[in-house]
């Protein structure tokens, strides 16, 4: 049965509404209508024009976030397997143990990384002590992929590991019967069945990934220029503002075109919130 | 098999969880050294609350923390409300999918978008400067909405709205009904939800970092600022209390969660 709505039921979500248009849709213009006009407010396509000689910073970035996003999927994917097939109560202590990390802030985390892998650090003094030769670690890419893999870990197991729970086990009983070894129940019949989530665990960390900025700064020692590191530089001064909307621009539609293209291959999995 | 599986799982987690622990450890080293254990101190912690900026920054952080936490949950409370009670699916869907471009989009593109309204709005209103306490407070607001509403909205639909009917029957007006009967059912929702969004403002840093100025500092920022150049030991202590504060809050969300859900069950045995 439906009743009448109250006045109050009927517009309860225009604050929002209106909130959402102001400071949620409203930059988003904002962000367009800088990237096309130059400092003095006339339409322009030299802001545009401007990013070719941007484009190895978006080679290097896109190199960085791949890789790193396949040591996350290769690290991440056995541990999702293994967390689902532990006792249910087990299973909800890992997953609140795998998700508190993300709510520390990711200066803090990656600060904290840094100072283990620094010079000076524990890393290093550990290895002094076994008589092996410091390794210089910050300021090389290999840190810069490490510090990307241990931030974002955490959103590729999240959404693999709904996937795998969702798994029958009798899925796999039916593949050994039927004669299916480990590696070919791995591969015909988990890996298909957990496709979605593999998918947007992808997504979740190549997003975040390809934007950073604190963690090429911090473990990169500042010799690497990611995409994050230059929009921010450009939003430091005032007359770079349009060349920082023209980056951010595309590297938004790339983003959106991405999880479009990844969205097709997958559903909505994945995209519970946990803790 | 099974215990190499369960090796590989400890290994990851530990490994997860090392560099936190071993700052949060070190923050207690006397010799002020992050190789070496040097003996436990509360040095670094006596030095952070000497240190007024500090001080300053914490009160800039639950200022924000706690007030936009406070509006965004006012504002997704009765968004959830207007959402469920919606007829029409495509106003919804739109309303939901552009609540969610947070979300989705980097924090940085969110940030530098927010700073570019700020800006022009300044260059309109003839302000050189809009940005500082106030638009910090719209752009934290603004995050933490979708995260919110995430969390109320189920509640709402998990409702049993002949309860809500009932109440009618029984000479509720729908207002009435409303905060008589499933406001008080959605409660546990709105609260995590607020807890939530305090978290989440509490140690934000990439948006903050695009619409702050310089006299108005969060913690965060604070944190980014004496990093950048040298090693602070005090930071160290400042990271630590932080790293606790936020774990103490989610356990207590995610226990008080578990009451909630667990009274509910008893309710529907007996």
């Amino acid at each position: 049965m439906k009743h009448k709505l109250s006045l109050m039921e009927r517009f309860a979500a225009v604050p929002h509404a209106v909130w959402t248009v102001l400071f949620i849709v409203g930059p988003l213009l904002f962000v367009a209508y800088f990237a096309f006009t130059d400092t003095k407010g006339a339409f322009s396509l030299s802001n545009i024009e401007l990013l070719s000689s941007y484009s190895h910073i978006f080679f290097l970035s896109i190199c960085f976030s791949l890789v790193a996003t396949a040591f996350c999927l290769l690290i991440g994917y056995p541990l999702a397997f293994v967390m689902s097939r532990c006792k249910p109560s087990t299973q909800k202590l890992l997953m609140v143990l795998l998700m508190l990390p993300t709510w520390i802030s990711l200066l803090i985390r990656t600060y904290s990384l840094m100072t283990l892998l620094d010079n000076g650090g524990l890393v290093n003094s550990l290895l002094a002590k076994l008589g092996l030769s410091p390794l210089t670690m910050v300021g090389t890419g290999g840190a810069v992929i490490l510090g990307m893999v241990y931030d974002f870990l955490p959103y590729m197991v999240l959404p693999i590991y709904t996937s795998m729970s969702k798994l029958d086990n009798r899925y796999l009983e039916a593949a050994a019967d039927l004669g299916c070894n480990g590696l070919q129940t791995m591969f015909r019949v988990i890996l298909p069945l957990t496709l979605p989530g593999v998918i947007s665990g992808i997504t979740m960390v190549f997003v975040p990934s390809i934007s950073t900025f604190y963690i090429s700064q911090k473990l990169g020692g500042g010799n690497f220029d990611l995409i994050g590191d230059t929009i921010e530089r450009q939003f430091k001064y005032p007359s770079t503002y349009h060349v920082g909307a023209a980056i951010s621009l595309v590297m938004m539609i790339l983003i959106l075109i991405s999880t479009a293209v990844m969205n097709r291959f997958s559903d909505s999995d994945g995209k519970e919130m946990v803790v | 098999m099974k215990l190499l599986s369960r090796s590989y799982m400890w290994i990851v987690f530990a490994l997860l969880y090392a560099p936190i622990l071993v700052l949060v450890i070190f923050s207690f080293n006397d010799g002020g050294s992050l190789s070496s254990f040097t003996g436990i101190s509360f040095r670094w912690y006596v030095e952070l609350f000497h240190d007024s900026v500090a001080l300053q920054s914490l009160k800039n952080s639950l200022f924000l923390a706690l007030s936009s936490s406070a509006i965004a949950t006012v504002i997704a409370t009765f968004a959830a409300l207007g959402l469920d009670r919606m007829r029409n699916r495509y106003v919804k869907g739109t309303i939901m999918g552009a609540t969610n471009i947070p979300m989705m989009n980097p924090d940085i593109v969110t940030g530098v978008s927010m700073m570019l309204l700020f800006v022009a709005l300044g260059g309109i209103l003839g302000l050189s400067d809009l940005l500082g306490r106030w638009t910090m407070l719209i752009a934290h607001v603004t995050f933490t909405l979708p995260y919110v509403l995430l969390s109320v909205l189920p509640r709402f639909q998990q409702f049993d709205s002949t309860l809500r009917e009932a109440a009618m029957d029984l000479g509720c007006t729908p207002t009435a009904s409303f905060f008589k009967v499933e406001l008080p059912a959605i409660i546990p929702g709105i609260v995590s939800g607020f807890v939530m969004g305090f978290t989440l403002s509490l140690d934000d840093f990439v948006i903050s970092h695009f619409v702050s100025s310089p006299d108005f500092q969060t913690l965060p920022l604070y944190i980014y600022n004496q990093t950048a150049h040298n090693v602070k030991y005090s930071m160290y202590a400042l990271c630590a209390l932080i790293i606790v504060t936020i774990l103490v809050l989610l356990l207590a969300v995610n226990f008080a969660g578990s009451i909630g859900r667990g009274k509910r069950r008893r309710e529907v045995t007996k």
